[in-house]
């Protein structure tokens, strides 16, 4: 969840004006020592983030070292994993965060664009309110209601309405053939796929909302003055106006899926074997961290855990660095368009 | 903090409640989660009665051996024996306190509760995937009369790692060589095929969804939850049914006395009326106690407790210790249970 923690000081900039630079006036007087003492405070707790984020990294290097030591980098790659035996690697948790998180963002980027779109330039007034607040509901609900919800409800409507006619669907399709394979179980890798997509909605959604009611009137206006339909305004305006605090809630969403653990537990299947089959039950690091550190018996199988919780680290740090490196190249580009 | 007081959340509540007179007598226990209910149900009355609270943070049979042996419990709790060697190791005895079975429960429709019959090496080859279908030749010679399904089989097993799995995977390590070489035994094993449930109350609900499914779980989700419950065929070649009289046949036949460090798992025992899918969960003690009046506490809670707390267990589908077992474990207290000066705490 915290997963994207510079996100907000990106998107304050990028809608607001600049912050950076500005000094406050020098002020005589009193009030003086507490100018002081408060900045001194605000460092401290800037400073707490940071030990924070290197006492995690810290522990989590100290929890995995006998793992890193016995198993080296083919744990990155090794599709094993038998506590019985003490044999383990990661690739199957990684393919399926990976993976589950993908199918997240592919359903619900387009969908939360359509709705922030909806809110911001063609939903009646009256409608507003009510329907931006139903959203942000939607991202109050614990990630737990959203798995039993998916066990339960979504699970055997999904199998019994759906699953059958992607099956037949797909089945015979070259390329495709190989996703849709196997009994429908209603539980599995789209599924969870699915779900997270219908949880990530709401996060993507409200950031795009509030950047998108950013844009200045008299910009969309000028667009529409000459003769723009609502698509073209929207694309080639708000759209590239907005772009940064899009892709940082786009980030956000993917911070949360990656990371997502109750949802994903419930609906994932919770097998450690790899499969092309989308409909096949498969794992991923938070929902195999979730099911077995309980019960993990044996130094190298405790050790293995930590690591993959490492691993999901090392990821979120690579998709933050990312991000951070589109939107740089992004707002070089900037200043040459206009 | 936040892990402090999720660990601790009922240590602390306690504490703080009756701070003054009983903070020292307190027991503290931690492990397994599977005796979680009977033993706080146990806890709750023993209080009751004599004023002594029992903490028991049910963190999981891992944690319950990590924290004994680290000290920061009295006693520990784990579904999975510890082998003689372990114990001796960690200077630790250990004993049964409650016992419970492991039963399979399948989803066909047509079929009823009870109608299919089941041997080991079968659900052995079920679980590697060797038999794919209801109606295998096998399953089909099995079982003559039963209408079985041209479907294939679903295979859940559990996510987690657990007691549950432990005796079902020792069990099948027992009856099936290619299971033992193959797979093994352990709270948490290699599955060669299915999909992975969260707990009991996870593979119930995925058996209950997905037609032609075929999982194991704990015997009182399977009564609770209603769930076609196969009978099995046991050691004596008898065919059985799950049930307390099963179970403790399972118990009263197995040989403690002659099992060194209580390691005894008892799957697959002897006996005309045995449930081949029984289990202990298990409480381990230090030898060598600290503090001897806080062991002899422990000690009086799980006298107490098998004196006592019999119907309690039967009320929510456990089964408790036989007297015989109860006997020899009071002596191993007596034998192994020693202060700093070598006597015996009990």
């Amino acid at each position: 969840m915290s997963a994207v923690p510079g996100l907000p000081a990106d998107y304050d900039i990028a809608v607001s004006a600049p912050r950076n630079g500005v000094t406050p006036p020098a002020r005589p007087g009193r009030g003086r020592w507490k100018d002081r003492a408060f900045e001194w405070l605000t460092r401290l707790f800037a400073l707490l983030v940071f030990s924070i984020l290197g006492a995690i990294l810290a522990s989590l290097v100290a929890g995995s070292m006998l793992s890193l030591e016995r198993n080296g980098v083919a744990f990155l790659w090794s599709d094993d994993w038998d506590p019985v035996k003490e044999s383990f690697g990661a690739l199957v948790p990684i393919y399926g965060t990976l993976l589950t998180s993908f199918i997240a963002l592919l359903i619900g980027v387009p969908v939360s664009f359509g709705i922030a779109l909806f809110l911001t330039e063609l939903s009646p007034t009256w409608l507003k309110r009510p329907l931006g607040t139903a959203i942000e509901l939607l991202a109050a609900i614990p990630s737990i209601i959203y798995g039993m919800w998916g066990l339960f409800v979504f699970a055997p409507l999904f199998q019994t309405y759906l699953q059958p006619h992607l099956i037949a669907a797909f089945g015979a399709v070259p390329g495709f053939a190989l996703l849709f394979e196997g009994p429908p179980i209603g539980i599995g890798m789209l599924t969870a796929g699915l779900i997270l997509s219908i949880m990530v909605i709401p996060f993507i959604t409200a950031v795009m909302r509030d950047v998108f009611e950013l844009v200045p009137p008299m910009l969309k206006e000028s667009a529409y003055a000459l003769g723009g339909t609502t698509w073209e305004v929207v694309w080639r305006v708000v759209l590239p106006y907005t772009k940064v605090g899009v892709v940082g809630g786009i980030m956000l969403g993917l911070g949360r899926a990656l990371g997502e653990t109750m949802a994903v537990t419930f609906v994932i299947g919770n097998a450690h074997r790899l499969s092309a089959s989308l409909m096949a039950p498969g794992t991923s690091i938070a929902s195999a961290l979730a099911n077995e550190f309980t019960e993990a018996v044996g130094d190298l199988y405790f050790a293995a855990l930590i690591e993959l919780g490492l691993i999901l680290f090392a990821i979120t740090t690579v998709v933050l660095a990312v991000s951070k490196l589109l939107l740089s190249r992004l707002a070089r580009r900037e200043g040459t368009r206009t | 903090m936040f892990n402090v007081s999720r660990s601790g959340a009922l240590g602390f509540a306690a504490a703080a409640l009756f701070s003054v007179s009983a903070i020292a007598a307190d027991i503290t226990g931690a492990g397994a989660t599977f005796p979680y209910p009977i033993y706080a149900k146990w806890a709750d009355a023993y209080k009751k009665q004599t004023g002594v609270g029992m903490n028991y943070q049910s963190i999981g049979s891992g944690g319950g051996i990590k924290q004994i042996t680290a000290k920061t419990v009295q006693f520990g709790a784990s579904d999975m024996p510890m082998k003689p060697e372990e114990l001796e190791k960690n200077g630790l005895m250990q004993f049964p306190a409650i016992m419970g079975g492991d039963v399979m429960v399948y989803n066909l429709k047509g079929v009823p509760s009870g109608a299919i019959t089941l041997t080991g090496p079968q659900v052995a080859d079920i679980y590697l995937g060797k038999i794919k279908k209801w109606n295998d030749a096998v399953i089909a010679k099995q079982n003559p009369g039963v209408k079985l399904p041209d479907q294939a089989i679903s295979v859940v097993h559990r996510s987690d790692g657990s007691g549950t799995t432990f005796i079902f995977a020792n069990y099948l390590s027992k009856v099936s060589d290619e299971w033992k070489s193959k797979v093994g035994e352990g709270t948490s094993v290699a599955w060669p095929t299915g999909v992975g449930g969260k707990g009991n109350e996870g593979v119930a609900s995925y058996v209950q969804r997905i037609d032609g499914a075929i999982g194991y779980v704990e015997y009182a989700y399977a009564k609770q939850n209603k769930l076609a419950v196969a009978k099995m065929v046991n050691r004596d070649n008898q065919v059985v049914a799950p049930g307390e009289d099963t179970f403790k046949a399972a118990a009263a036949g197995a040989d403690w006395a002659k099992a060194p460090g209580m390691y005894l798992v008892l799957t697959d025992q002897a006996g005309k009326s045995s449930w081949p899918m029984t289990g202990a969960s298990f409480i381990l003690m230090h030898k060598q106690q600290e503090k001897p009046d806080m062991a002899k506490e422990v000690l009086k809670f799980f006298d107490w407790a098998f004196k006592n707390g019999d119907a309690m267990a039967s009320e929510l589908d456990y089964v408790p210790m036989p007297d015989a077992v109860v006997s020899l474990i009071q002596a191993a207290w007596k034998e192994q249970i020693k202060d700093a000066a070598g006597n015996p705490v009990y």
